[in-house]
């Protein structure tokens, strides 16, 4: 088979010489070999007599060290032990977690009284157990040393009392609560008793980043200003116009869990739904699209109008680009062939661009199926409008008492500068962050609310959905909830939990029913109604009116976006989502300018044809800065060449450049893009349609992770490490990869005998259990879930920027992301690689002092205690998924001085007593000089295996389920036993014969993970198919593959 | 030597004395100890008042036999039937309900009740029947390494000697025959002398030195002096405690846990002396039971004839004696569930043990000499009915069956089943 042309960097598309020396080498640096080799042994830097003088001071410190006296240990047992608590058993509590208007219903793992890891709820009929990056991250951020620790009158230190006191003196008329946005409905209660309680007040909701324009727009279609329920699993047709659902639109987790079920592939009966994805700036979701377009963002307006028009079938007109014009006219061809199963989204916050998708939704049968107004969704429920108008008060005097939740303007708001003066003419501003964030540091009063995960509470992320929210742990410091807060000023003597507790109970018919909401953490109250909504078009022809005569945009556009890890700047303080490679662009700990190959060609001066332009942008981390400036606002940042960004546009990720009193891994990194943002009509515009560049002859770092770890065969054909087809072309052939590898292994036996007969190696009996796993790239978006997971599973050191510079990162589990096709449009592949636990595992036969080998259910062993750090192993790693401890990153070493100037203040932040207690206490912190390597989450399988054990039976899927399978929103990780014959990993194996291969099947390592093909959903043929087609099928086939 | 001589002397004193009581009780009443200690002993003493009446002469205070069977099944359906006696009882203390024990036989009730009659009372009889003095006439053991020790002493010095003397004749001999004599080598300059000494020493040294490099951070024999003494002697080996009762994790998951205060106020809410026979710590010293009750009291902020308030419990800093290092994953359950491990064979005779001693030295080549000895549970634990492939090669003879499945055998040895 003539496999796509799949490449991971610049220089590998080139074959330049710099990417040939490093797939060749073992890590990314040189060894620190520097003596010129003329010159003797004793004259080299480290001469004979220092090297035994170093040798024996370390044999006596040493001695010196081991030979101390054993520390007495004390074991204390509780004083009163609870019931059903037993020390070394990890405890689950249903619970939700809530950041901002984000909600998803989580489990969390709770070890000896301190919450380790937060899992997905099975039981929730949203998520579905899925979780997202920014969910299995948020238990750092309990644990986070900058955490505000008691409340504060002007910055002192005082205590709830005298708080209360001192704000019941101060509080004054005109009193508004600005919150994000609330869907806890008991919250909601208590705010309406407190508003009703003090005349004249006002509860407005702020969303940093808003969706104020679809509110609006559904406002004037629906006469409702609401989001509805999206079912992406009923779209056999999905047109997005930069709405980025798999990464950060709405409710990413919910929609990732939807959009698999229409792109898991059935072999017998391959059908998947169609995504046609279009906009200006790489994204997750542009990344998984079958097909995806490009355009200006000045565009968006004009191409809803089109295929609005297309869809009404009338003639397109005002789109001059002819690739974009054949995108919108497929979009249209695949959305009314589907009428009443396609959706449209869009992800602009521009009302009129709203308006037209409400009138092609309704005009292909949307609402009722793929579009349900019988459950709105409430995660975002802020208008910028209203915001607008409370500054505007406040600059006025006409507030007297602002209490602020959540919301953070002054970073987030566009026009921070008024805001923050407009907050200086408020009375009495009272803060309830959790941490001195931006406008908590200019607020008189701040009573630090409660982590989520020490919170009573509840939330509706949709109408009659609702997710309690309990603690699984006693607060940490002296903070207290913000709704108790509330309650006490209402003059209600009841607190927060009982007012909840009273709230459901009455609605839930008892305690019982209490008890099992809080239980199952979850509950759907009233027949989810299914609802089309009623649909008024008179906006419409406003908003093609306005299409019509939307401004042209200048050479360069501007485009605003959030990432996966960092949201709009919550998770800028936890070092996991920081250090988290964004799926699109590779880099970690900063933000900077996307630009696209063309723009680089002409900006930058970097030709990516050019092997040695390519090598020198891509092997040296600083990258070239550029200034931006718009309206009269500069901004300095890096560039980065993203293909797949259109040629006229740029993309800064919001989120960055926050204080550094939020956390030390928020601390410089970045630069905040909100100021570039602006408020046109009721809404904040995330984007500019001209912008000015100009290089300043700087250069900056960027930590990109994607050219580290590269791999490749003797024979230089890496390439078949990931394998990707059209529908069209599986339909016509589903063998195609199958025989593929036949051939490939026929001089071996073929694929049946490959094991036995491509080694001289005997084959090893594995009774019992052979663990094994497979990961469908089809499904898998690459969101990054799964490695955050791995991080808080397996205490995966956080190693800082200066040493991800240095290729040293430590993650376990990687997703590598894979180009083909156009270097201007290219199609995008995910695939997560970690250890393959191969049979005939390489890195075994190296290592001098077998600190890794096999174990008989299939497990390639890392014995960190028996490791003395030659790295051999990871040189003999085809997969390069390998990793060592260069420096003391956990502070686990004897001598404390071993990480002075070697690891960076995060990492030294992440070995506070308070940090360590998110450690996993079943998995060894390892030390400097030895190896680390995905383990199959053996701590886990080994308390599976004892769980059926203990209840004498055999071992089943439930028992054992690993930390990146269970964090995944779309399923694409399967793992079990493979020699059962009913597990789901030997079922997953059987019924996907087809799509199956292994990475690198030609090197009989023999891994343990297979990965099933990638099908786009396209009507692509490769070349060779035309050719050699069977007379029977030809006709048909033809027809499709060019029609 | 001293110490471990008196050691071996108090137990077999007290071994001796056990003996001696024990055969001196009916049968029938070492039942109704058992059944005293399981049943009644947390409420009710023999001679004295705790939750409940002391129960000396409680069959005289009963006026029906049956009516005290009907009471101590169930107290509050007899209490309906309006019994004045049962009733004046209940009033007296504080109408706490005695626990229902529907399941006792008659004859274990009365068992019970002829324990307690064979229970002399200690206020009567102050200074009677005491244990026997540690101090009894016993056979002193032998003590073989100091004899072997100078054998070998005697050994070489007439080894030396003969030689000496062989040396000595042989020159005399040369003498007679007239063969020159040569100048006589000292034996420190002697170059196959120092060679072998040399030798000897590298030997010994090596042998010494590995031997202790090994035996860092192992602690066997440690036996650390606790803050309360707590014998296991007297709770597991004398009364017969399960040791699940204290140590309830060992079944469940990796921790055995050491019992929580209010685990021993269960029982020492109503205990509040010690009368059994003499405690001795390491050091051979008496240790007074009583005392170390209320060391216990002092702890959960106990005091006597009051009710209990557990909040106002502190926990007991004990000292930890089975420390493995952190990069290895030992779990309890896994031995003694699935495994069906007795606790002993990895604490030693706990049951015998005053305070407690390291028993094994934890090293990695105990664990895993044991998990290629020990036998997996491989018929009676359905979990290893997945591999199939054994099953049939025990039933076809191709496997041993009397050396069984091991732990080794199923990968019990292999690396990451203890590190990770």
């Amino acid at each position: 088979m003539e496999q796509k042309k799949h490449w991971q960097s610049f220089g590998e598309l080139n074959k330049s010489e710099a990417y040939n020396k490093d797939v060749k080498d073992e890590f990314k640096e040189d060894l620190p070999f520097v003596e010129d080799e003329s010159k003797s042994f004793l004259n080299a830097k480290a001469p004979r007599r220092d090297f035994l003088k170093y040798l024996g001071f370390s044999t006596a410190a040493a001695a010196a060290a081991a030979s101390c006296e054993m520390p007495v240990k004390k074991a204390i047992p509780f004083a009163n032990k609870p019931e059903d608590v037993v020390p070394g058993i990890a405890k689950y509590y249903a619970t939700t977690y809530v950041q901002d208007g984000d909600t998803v219903s989580i489990i969390a793992k709770v070890r000896d009284g301190r919450p380790i890891k937060i899992e997905g709820n099975d039981l929730s009929p949203l998520t579905k157990g899925g979780t997202s990056a920014r969910v299995q991250a948020s238990v750092l951020d309990l644990y986070d040393t900058s955490r505000l620790r008691f409340p504060t009158i002007n910055g002192k230190e005082s205590s709830f009392e005298a708080v209360d006191k001192a704000i019941a003196a101060s509080m004054s008329g005109n009193l508004v609560i600005l919150t994000s946005t609330i869907t806890s409905p008991s919250t909601k209660a208590i705010v309406a008793e407190f508003l009703a309680k003090n005349a004249g007040s006002k509860h407005i909701t702020y969303d940093a980043v808003s969706y104020s324009g679809i509110l609006l727009a559904n406002e004037a279609s629906y006469g409702k200003r609401a989001i509805p329920s999206y079912h992406f699993e009923n779209a056999k047709a999905i047109v997005s116009l930069g709405a980025d659902f798999l990464g950060t639109w709405l409710s990413p987790v919910e929609f990732s869990k939807q959009y698999a079920t229409g792109k898991k592939l059935d072999e017998k009966n391959p059908e998947m739904s169609k995504h046609i994805h279009f906009e200006s700036v790489a994204s997750l979701t542009g990344a998984n699209a079958d097909e995806k377009y490009l355009h200006r963002p000045s565009e968006t307006l004009s191409i809803a109008a089109a295929l609005l028009s297309a869809v009404n079938g009338t003639e397109i007109s005002g789109i001059a680009d002819a690739k974009l014009k054949e995108g919108i006219e497929k979009a249209a061809k695949a959305l009314t062939s589907h009428k009443g199963a396609a959706l449209v989204v869009a992800g602009s916050n521009d009302v009129n661009v709203q308006l037209i998708v409400n009138a092609i939704n309704n005009a292909i049968g949307a609402g009722g199926t793929t579009i349900n107004w019988g459950a709105t969704n409430n995660i975002r429920q802020g208008v910028d409008a209203d915001f607008a108008k409370l500054v505007e008060d406040m600059n006025a005097g006409a507030v007297g008492t602002l209490l602020i939740v959540g919301a953070n303007p002054a970073y987030s708001w566009f026009d921070a500068e008024k805001f923050k003066s407009a907050l200086k003419k408020v009375k009495t501003t009272v803060s309830f962050a959790g941490k001195m964030d931006e406008t908590a540091e200019l607020c008189n009063f701040v009573l630090p609310d409660h982590h989520f995960l020490e919170s009573w509470g509840d939330a509706e992320a949709k109408t009659g959905y609702f997710s309690f929210i309990q603690p699984t742990i006693y607060p940490l410091f002296k903070t207290r909830q913000w709704q108790d807060s509330l309650l006490k000023w209402t003059g209600t003597t009841e607190d927060y939990l009982g007012y909840l507790k009273n709230f459901w109970t009455a609605k839930l018919g008892g305690t019982a029913g209490w008890d099992k909401a809080l239980q199952d953490g979850v509950i759907t109250i009233g027949e989810a109604l299914t609802a089309a909504g009623n649909y008024n078009g008179a906006a419409v022809s406003a908003a093609l009116a306005a299409a019509t005569t939307a401004k042209k945009g200048g050479n360069i556009e501007l485009v605003l976006y959030e990432k996966i890890g960092i949201g709009a700047g919550q998770g800028a303080s936890n070092p996991w989502l920081q250090e988290l490679p964004d799926p699109v662009t590779r880099a970690t700990w900063d933000n900077y300018i996307v630009v696209s190959p063309a723009l680089a060609k002409t900006l930058l001066g970097i030709d990516l044809n050019n092997a040695g332009q390519a090598d020198a942008y891509e092997v040296n981390p600083p990258k070239k800065v550029v200034k931006l400036t718009v309206a009269g606002k500069t901004i300095e940042l890096p560039t980065l060449i993203i293909p797949g960004t259109h040629p006229n546009t740029i993309g800064i990720a919001l989120g960055y450049g926050r204080s550094e009193k939020i956390g030390k891994s928020a601390a410089g990194v970045g630069k905040n893009a909100f100021a570039l943002a602006s408020l046109s009509g009721a809404s904040v515009n995330f984007s500019h349609t001209d912008v000015s560049l100009a290089l300043t002859g700087e250069k900056y770092p960027v930590a990109l992770t994607q050219t580290h770890s590269r791999y490749d065969t003797e024979q230089g054909n890496r390439t078949e490490v990931v394998k990707e087809l059209s529908l069209a072309a599986y339909k016509h052939n589903p063998t195609e990869i199958r025989d593929e590898r036949e051939k490939e292994l026929a001089p071996w036996g073929g694929l049946e005998k490959f094991e036995s007969q491509g080694t001289i190696y005997p084959v090893f009996d594995r009774p019992g259990i052979k663990w094994g796993m497979s990961v469908d790239l089809n499904t898998c978006t690459g969101c990054g879930a799964c490695v955050v997971a791995c991080n808080a599973e397996n205490n995966i050191s956080v190693v800082g920027k200066p040493e991800v510079l240095r290729g040293h990162e430590m993650h376990w589990l990687r997703i590598d992301r894979y180009y083909s096709g156009d270097m201007d449009n290219p199609n995008v592949v995910f695939q997560p690689l970690m250890c393959q636990h191969c049979d005939n595992a390489p890195c075994e036969n190296v290592c001098p002092v077998a600190a890794t080998n096999h174990s008989s259910e299939g497990l390639n062993q890392m014995t960190y205690n028996r490791c003395i750090g030659t790295r051999y192993c990871a040189n003999n790693c085809p997969f390069k998924v390998r990793r060592f401890n260069w420096a003391d990153y956990t502070g686990s070493d004897s001598f404390g001085d071993n990480q002075k100037g070697h690891v960076n203040d995060v990492v030294l932040d992440m070995n506070d007593d308070l940090t360590r207690m998110v450690l996993n206490p079943d998995v060894t912190v390892r030390s400097r000089g030895v190896i680390e390597k995905c383990s199959f989450c053996v701590q886990r399988l080994q308390e599976g295996k004892l769980k059926a054990k203990k209840d004498s039976r055999a071992l089943s899927d439930s028992d054992v389920k690993v930390a990146c399978q269970q964090a995944c929103p779309t399923n694409a990780i399967n793992f079990g036993n493979a020699n059962s014959k009913e597990s789901a990993i030997t079922m997953a194996r059987k019924e996907n014969p087809n799509r199956q291969f292994y990475v690198l099947e030609m090197l009989h390592v023999l891994p343990g993970v297979t990965y099933l093909a990638k099908v786009r959903n396209t009507d692509e043929m490769p070349a060779h198919h035309a050719e050699g087609e069977k007379a029977e099928t030809k006709k048909a086939h033809t027809e499709k593959a060019h029609g | 030597m001293i110490l471990n001589r008196s050691i071996v002397k108090t137990s077999i004193t007290v071994f001796l004395f056990f003996v001696a009581i024990s055969s001196s009780v009916t049968v029938h009443a070492q039942d109704g100890k058992a059944l005293f200690s399981a049943n009644c002993a947390s409420c009710h003493a023999v001679h004295k008042k705790l939750t409940g009446p002391a129960l000396a002469g409680v069959e005289s205070r009963w006026a029906n036999k049956e009516h005290l069977y009907a009471w101590i099944r169930n107290s509050a359906a007899f209490l309906k039937t309006g019994d004045p006696y049962a009733n004046a009882l209940y009033k007296e203390y504080n109408m706490v309900a005695m626990n229902a024990f529907p399941s006792l036989k008659t004859e274990e009730i009365d068992a019970i009740l002829a324990y307690i009659n064979t229970v002399p009372d200690p206020a009567k009889a102050p200074a009677g029947g005491a244990a026997g003095s540690p101090a009894g006439a016993m056979n002193e053991e032998a003590d073989n390494s100091l004899l072997f020790g100078i054998l070998t002493l005697i050994l070489a010095v007439i080894s030396l000697i003969l030689l000496q003397v062989n040396a000595n004749l042989k020159k005399l001999a040369d003498d007679k025959t007239g063969q020159p004599a040569l100048e006589p080598i000292p034996f420190w300059r002697n170059k196959s002398y120092i060679a072998l000494l040399t030798v000897v020493l590298f030997v010994v040294g090596g042998y010494l030195t590995s031997r202790g490099a090994m035996s860092l951070g192992r602690s066997k024999d440690y036996q650390p002096e606790q803050p309360i003494y707590y014998s296991h002697t007297v709770h597991a080996g004398v009364n017969q405690i399960n040791c699940q009762y204290c140590h309830s994790g060992a079944y469940q998951g990796k921790q055995a846990t050491i019992p929580s205060v209010n685990v021993c106020m269960n029982c020492h809410q109503a205990i509040n002396e010690y009368n059994g026979d003499k405690l001795y710590n390491a050091a051979g010293e008496e240790v007074d039971g009583t005392a170390e009750i209320k060391k216990l009291y002092k702890y959960a902020g106990f005091e006597e004839g009051k009710p209990w308030d557990a909040t106002k419990a502190k926990p007991i800093e004990w000292v930890r004696i089975h420390n493995l290092p952190d990069h290895v994953y030992f779990n309890h359950a896994q031995h003694v569930k699935a495994g069906q491990v007795a606790c002993q064979t990895c604490h030693g005779e706990i049951q015998k043990m005053g305070e407690v001693k390291q028993f094994t030295d934890l090293s990695m080549g105990w664990c895993i000499n044991c998990h290629r000895e020990t036998k997996v549970q491989f018929k009676e634990n359905g979990f290893y009915s997945i591999y199939e492939k054994y099953h049939e090669d025990l039933k076809s003879g191709k496997l041993d069956s009397a050396k069984g499945i091991t732990v080794e055998k199923i990968g019990g040895t292999e690396c990451q089943k203890c590190h990770y």
